[in-house]
């Protein structure tokens, strides 16, 4: 498998540790190798963060008709060095009576466990930080934490819109945890682990979001971690229609920056761990490279924005790219990373056309609807497993249609009968 | 169940999709394939670059026509729109010559000053409404800067004059009109005076 393309930052690690090899000592070497892990992810989750935003207002103005930002750079790239620096000069305001302390410890609070959620996310064959043996485990616990940082930031601002949205937030986070955690009993349950690499390899053969447990349990999972990250249509605690900005209506300058990153990395971590879950993580079909770099070919020749030089070295770049790798399979990370992004693309469009729900509606999906679903879908997992294929899959189909036909008639809002004012006549 | 819950969800997310697709080549020759078409595209005017697209009614400040070369104007300096004028933004005074008698020019009056100060102006356009003579219009330009508030901002006779051509480029429809008009008032007279003269309008 080494030398291939595929393994390309896995043959890069390896020729880092034995360069160090010969300077260190052998007992350093494991520390040297976990400090690369972390040294990679902690220097790439913020550019990760930092071009999310760029992509997420690109895409955004595209679902509205604009072009977003075109200004700094070609097709705005500089956009998020330039807000960056802005967010870096702009003067840290702390409202008076505010503790100082917890207003600066809510937002680092929320973007510690953001980045640590990246150290078991496996990107690649063979790339992930940390194989944790509860993996999946470490992520839900490691992914609550934000509540906390939340209600931090919220209390410490001493401010109603902040209180009231932290309160809100808390609230939400909660009840969407409990769909959350149980659509991920079922992956648990049929793969037997709760290492994240070791289900994705249980994804093989068939990714889990083609099963039927499978397939409500992706929806559900994903719900409630959009829910989770408070993201449009789920975005009550920040409603800046009515709470001014929620929980960081009193931030201003990096700190509130650290809020955004924090919230941007969460929204990346969910659709990445979505992704793992049940969309096969860096598994794909053996679709041979050159298509893609045929595909990207031909985006980088119709460029407009670009000069016809950069265009040139573009193309001449893919085509080294195409003789070297041509004929390999698309490598594992670019499956991982082009399925997180797809979803990261659904999170966008679900804030480009939805607007944000009711707090009791909100309340009433996580309670009254994804958790009774979530819990018939243990048990639709359980059949699944328990009788062989055909069956299985048909009975545990029919159990969930059931269960959604039986919970959408139970969920019926109840239609009154027009009033009638007996003293009005 | 009368209908499918969660249709409707697939039906906006389907919506915004296509109004995506559209604002690319590609994904306008997709749609076009799948007979989805009719999505608006970019309505975004990239202003600096490229110049603004403005409906022909868009006025801005007034400007002084006229015809042929820059002395025959058709304004005769009668101050009706310096009176009309809600804001009295509009200056003028008449040309006379050494005798205190009024001077004239292609058989006309004509104004000496003719001042706007368009930091004033609130582009009612009522002096073009009450203008006897068609000889005020209002302008579409509006990309106007200055440091000082009587320097750049007040508009004097020459930076006010803009030929009847660049009227009937800016507004064909009203230009048009004006000329009709004027043509009408020319043939009216026409009788009465004689042989009139070029430009010979009021």
């Amino acid at each position: 498998m080494s030398g291939t393309l595929d393994q390309l930052f896995v043959d890069a690690r390896d020729a880092v540790l034995s360069l160090a090899g010969r300077v260190a000592p052998d007992s350093a070497l494991p520390w040297i190798s976990m400090g690369l892990a972390v040294g990679v992810i902690a220097a790439i989750a913020p550019v990760i963060m930092m071009y999310l935003t760029w992509l997420e207002r690109k895409l955004i103005a595209r679902f509205q008709n604009r072009i977003g930002p075109n200004r700094v750079g070609r097709y705005g790239l500089k956009q998020p060095l330039a807000d960056g620096l802005k967010m870096l000069i702009k003067e840290d305001l702390v409202p008076a009576g505010a503790d100082p302390l917890l207003h600066l410890l809510g937002p680092v609070l929320a973007v510690v466990p953001a980045i640590l959620l990246f150290a078991v996310i496996p990107f690649g064959r063979n790339m992930a930080g940390a194989d944790l043996h509860v993996g999946l485990l470490y992520v839900l616990a490691i992914g609550s934490v934000s509540s906390y940082a939340i209600f931090t930031g919220g209390w410490a601002s001493r401010s109603r819109f902040s209180l009231l949205g932290a309160m809100r937030s808390v609230a939400q986070i909660i009840s969407y945890e409990v769909p959350g955690v149980l659509s991920v009993v079922t992956v648990i349950m049929v793969t037997g682990t709760m290492s994240l690499v070791g289900i994705v390899e249980a994804q093989e053969a068939r990714w889990f979001v083609f099963t039927p447990w499978g397939l409500v349990a992706f929806f559900a999972f994903f719900m409630s971690g959009i829910a989770e990250v408070n993201r449009t249509p789920f975005d009550m605690p920040e409603a800046e229609s009515e709470l001014v900005a929620g929980f960081h209506t009193e931030y201003s300058g990096m700190k509130f920056a650290l809020w955004y990153m924090a919230e941007f990395l969460e929204a990346f971590a969910i659709c990445a761990i979505t992704a793992t879950l049940f969309l096969g993580g860096w598994h794909g079909p053996a679709v041979p490279l050159w298509g893609l770099l045929a595909i990207l070919a031909a985006m980088t020749a119709g460029a407009r924005g670009l000069g016809l030089p950069a265009r040139a070295v573009g193309l001449l770049l893919l085509a080294g790219a195409g003789l070297r790798w041509g004929a390999e399979a698309i490598p594992s990370w670019i499956w991982f990373f082009g399925k997180t992004y797809l979803l990261v693309f659904v999170l966008v469009w679900l804030r480009g056309t939805f607007p944000r729900l009711r707090a009791d509606q909100l309340m009433g999906m996580a309670w009254k609807f994804l958790l009774p679903m979530t819990l018939v879908n243990i048990a639709a997992a359980g059949v699944w497993v328990a009788f062989p294929f055909p069956v299985g899959t048909a009975l545990s189909a029919l159990l969930l249609a059931g269960a959604y036909a039986a919970l959408i008639a139970l969920n019926r809002p109840a239609s009154l009968e027009p009033r009638t004012y007996l003293l009005a006549e | 169940m009368r209908r499918l819950i969660g249709l409707g969800v697939a039906k906006g997310l389907l919506a915004t999709l296509r109004e995506f697709l559209g604002t690319y080549g590609p994904g306008r020759l997709l749609l076009k394939a799948l007979g989805q078409e009719g999505t608006n595209g970019l309505t975004t005017q990239e202003y600096p670059e490229r110049p603004q697209q403005h409906a022909e009614r868009f006025r801005y400040f007034p400007f002084l026509v006229y015809d042929g070369s820059p002395d025959n104007l058709r304004c005769v300096a009668c101050k009706i729109c310096e009176q009309e004028c809600p804001p009295q933004c509009i200056h003028i005074v008449m040309q006379k010559d050494e005798q205190g008698r009024v001077a004239k020019a292609h058989g006309r009056t004509f104004p000496a000053e003719f001042d706007i100060d368009t930091s004033i102006c609130m582009s009612c356009r009522i002096c073009v409404d009450v203008c006897p003579f068609d000889a005020i219009e209002m302008d579409n330009r509006y990309e106007y800067a200055g440091q000082d508030r009587f320097g750049r901002m007040v508009f004097d006779r020459d930076a006010l004059l803009r030929s009847n051509e660049y009227f009937r480029t800016i507004k064909p429809t009203e230009a048009a009109g004006v000329d009709r008009r004027l043509e009408a008032k020319q043939k009216k007279a026409a009788p009465a005076q004689g042989s009139a003269g070029s430009g010979d309008g009021s």
